[in-house]
């Protein structure tokens, strides 16, 4: 035979799926939540997410040597995950580091994209807040102008300060709040791009808003259970945070618990910590649990019998 | 009604178009034959002629050195000019018998029909699949009178006949449906009668619609009081795999390590039911298979009648030969077949296929750390963890690697394939089983 053959181990043919693809994917899913940042926040919106994703990109590109500023695309959407937790406008230094430490020590560190243990864009937020909290919390919080491009920024308190605002508003997101955290509406509709390609399943956001439901009914009822679903960080959280793919169990019984875990934390901190919201502590908390849970809820085999109680 | 299929599993493209429609031809007879005296999981053949033999079209040349083995025989009548090692499917050297070809398909006298299906005892059609050197066709080669012999304490309730064609690019199966239902059928009842079986199935994914009509129609037409079901399956791979078959068509898990029998069922495939039939009505051994000859690399794709041990080389210059672009030689299928240095490799009793791919397919792509997706674990028929399990293997700790479920799998791809990072999971569990299988033996 007079031609070379590629011997290799099969299977033979692979699947189109790339980490690249999936990251675009979640890009995707982002977009609308983005529109409406900008379209309730104005263009000071559009920068600040401008700003994180370079950075992060940037960050990225630098600790790895690499030329190609996108790459495999998850220093992008960790950039746009972290703007997406943050006021409308805080300075833009602010952005920088928040994005230089979410790559630099929240993923990095660890050895690079799938062996972080905590969500990058989190770790991003949590140092932010404990080191410039006047800038990214308290009297920050943007108040939504639709349609209000350049209008002045005029601050208001956050609905979880002040539990007043309609379910309405709170669904549709014209309330005050991180850029990307108000709108369920829009995060919804990402999500729902994600359950599409695959890439989440229903049992963390499931387990994780379920029980914040749960619990808000002891806060005051069916109105405290939905308000306490769609004020804050929730949504963004249930859908795109805890269900950061490297961070969170892969088993389907460990996925169940890890969304249980956020939600209670979460709830715990809203209703008896200090602070009104709860969301990235409950998450960056259960990340670490991850390994375990994983392991304490290995899925039976193939034709496996339970081992009778 | 059972489910009809099995969680996990993966949807690849199944590129069947190109060959579905075409029908089986026969093949040219090589000038020269080369048989390998290996052609079964178990144990090897002796060989039974000498150098200068003449031999006749369907004469036995090896003789089982175990139980569980399976005789071998002449595909065309000639001498035998050498008995010599030479290339086989598996990646290894064996002992073959070369024949030269003399181009009479002389039969061998011992070649003649046996008494009615009606007339036969179980004892004899178990005798009958063992001298006719019947494997399993499907690929894996397990010698099929072993599994019609059960230990005495199992009582098998079920046959299953194996339509399913789960492997993309392969039609094999397909055609056989087609075109030898009636012998499909006929098979069944002989493995049925001969195990005591009180219900026989025939599985066929839902992709074939024309093969499941065609079979039912064999069965209604059939004679005889046997209950033959036709169960269409869920288009799904892999969902002829044995144990998924067997979920999907009776809802019985078979437990981990275990065999069907544990559940009271025998799985054939379709060409080892055909070649049952031909064994009882023709006295016919098996020395011949359809293959499927196919795949972007060669110029006229097809399904082909050919003998045992006929080069792929002879095979693919039937079909045309390869395109300028090819690069990648597979027996079987693309899921599971294996890749081949050379097409001076003899097709065997269990070639499916013949699959030659070209550069899109081969490309290299760099292995990524795992983003812990998930997927794997989704697709995973066993229900194992594959990402853990490669991670585990990757970094030589193979006790974890048993843990996570590593002697469960059965290298259906359905992980590999699916890995977003295109980490090369089933390849680190082959190596971690391997390693474990020998610590064990320690």
């Amino acid at each position: 035979m007079d031609r070379k053959l590629v011997v290799s181990s099969s299977p033979h043919i692979k699947s189109p799926e790339t980490i690249r693809s999936i990251m675009i994917d979640v890009l995707v899913a982002l977009f609308p939540v983005a529109l409406m940042a900008v379209f309730l926040f104005g263009f000071r919106a559009l920068a600040t997410m401008i700003i994180a994703m370079v950075a992060a990109m940037a960050t990225e590109a630098i600790i790895l040597r690499r030329k190609n500023l996108f790459g495999d695309g998850s220093a992008a959407v960790t950039g746009l995950l972290l703007a997406m937790t943050l006021p409308p406008a805080p300075p833009w230094w602010v952005v920088v580091i928040g994005s230089v430490v979410a790559i630099g020590v929240g993923k990095h560190i660890y050895g690079g994209l799938g062996n972080n243990i905590f969500n990058p864009a989190l770790v991003g937020r949590a140092v932010l807040f404990v080191s410039w909290s006047t800038h990214v919390a308290g009297n920050v919080w943007i108040k939504p102008v639709p349609f209000g491009f350049t209008a002045d920024a005029v601050t208001q308190a956050s609905p979880l300060v002040t539990y007043d605002a309609s379910l309405g508003d709170l669904f549709i997101g014209t309330v005050s709040g991180a850029l990307g955290e108000t709108s369920a509406l829009a995060l919804i509709i990402g999500a729902i791009w994600l359950f599409y390609r695959g890439h989440i399943d229903w049992r963390i956001p499931g387990s994780f808003i379920g029980i914040v439901f749960i619990l808000g009914l002891f806060d005051g009822g069916l109105y405290m259970g939905l308000y306490h679903v769609l004020a804050g960080g929730v949504m963004l959280g249930a859908l795109f945070m805890a269900t950061d793919m490297v961070t969170s169990p892969v088993t389907p019984a460990g996925k169940l618990i890890f969304g249980l875990g956020c939600g209670i934390v979460t709830m715990a901190i809203r209703m008896f910590g200090g602070m009104p919201e709860g969301v990235t502590f409950g998450i960056l908390l259960m990340n670490g649990l991850t390994p375990l849970i994983d392991n304490m809820t290995l899925p039976k085999k193939f034709g496996e019998v339970k081992k009778s109680a | 009604m059972s489910e009809r299929t099995f969680v996990g599993g993966i949807h690849p493209g199944y590129f069947k178009e190109s060959t579905s429609g075409i029908p089986i031809a026969p093949a040219k007879a090589p000038s020269q034959v080369i048989i390998p005296l290996q052609q079964n999981i178990g144990a090897p053949c002796e060989a039974i002629v000498k150098v200068g033999d003449e031999v006749k079209m369907g004469q036995k040349i090896g003789e089982p050195k175990g139980f569980v083995s399976a005789p071998i025989h002449a595909s065309v009548s000639g001498k035998v000019s050498k008995i010599e090692p030479f290339n086989h499917p598996m990646g290894t050297q064996v002992l073959a018998v070369f024949i030269e070809n003399d181009g009479q398909d002389t039969p061998d006298e011992g070649m003649k029909p046996n008494k009615s299906l009606e007339e036969l005892t179980p004892e004899e059609i178990k005798a009958i699949s063992k001298e006719a050197g019947l494997v399993g066709m499907g690929g894996a080669t397990f010698p099929t009178h072993v599994k019609l012999s059960p230990p005495p304490e199992i009582q098998i309730d079920t046959v299953i006949i194996n339509g399913a064609e789960c492997e993309p690019f392969l039609t094999a199966d397909h055609r056989l449906m087609l075109e030898r239902a009636d012998d499909i059928v006929f098979g069944l009842q002989a493995f049925m009668k001969a195990l005591g079986a009180t219900r026989g199935i025939i599985g066929i994914e839902d992709n074939k619609p024309d093969a499941i009509s065609s079979v039912r129609k064999a069965v209604a037409e059939s004679s005889g009081d046997y209950n033959i079901e036709v169960h269409p399956l869920h288009t799904k791979y892999p969902q002829g795999a044995e144990k998924m078959l067997i979920k999907a068509t009776t809802g019985r898990e078979v437990p981990p390590g275990a065999l069907p029998m544990a559940v009271n069922v025998v799985n054939q495939n379709t060409g080892t039911a055909i070649a049952m039939a031909e064994a009882i009505k023709l006295g016919k051994p098996l020395y011949e298979r359809v293959v499927t000859v196919t795949g972007p690399g060669i110029k006229k794709p097809g399904n082909l009648l050919v003998r045992n041990g006929t080069l792929i080389r002879d095979i693919i210059e039937q079909c045309g030969g390869l395109t300028s672009d090819a690069r990648k030689l597979v027996l079987g299928g693309p899921m599971m077949g294996l890749a081949q240095p050379t097409d001076e490799i003899p097709a065997i009793k269990g070639t499916s296929g013949v699959l030659v791919l070209t550069e899109e397919f081969v490309k290299e792509q760099p292995i990524a750390s795992c983003i812990k997706c998930g997927k794997c674990v989704e697709v995973c028929p066993m229900n194992l963890l594959p990402s853990f399990i490669g991670a585990a293997s990757e970094k030589k700790v193979y006790d974890l690697a048993e843990k996570y479920g590593a002697m469960d799998c059965f290298e259906c791809g359905c992980c590999t394939y699916t890995c977003p990072a295109k980490r090369p999971l089933v390849q680190w569990i082959r190596i971690a089983k391997g390693a474990i299988a020998a610590s064990r033996k320690k």
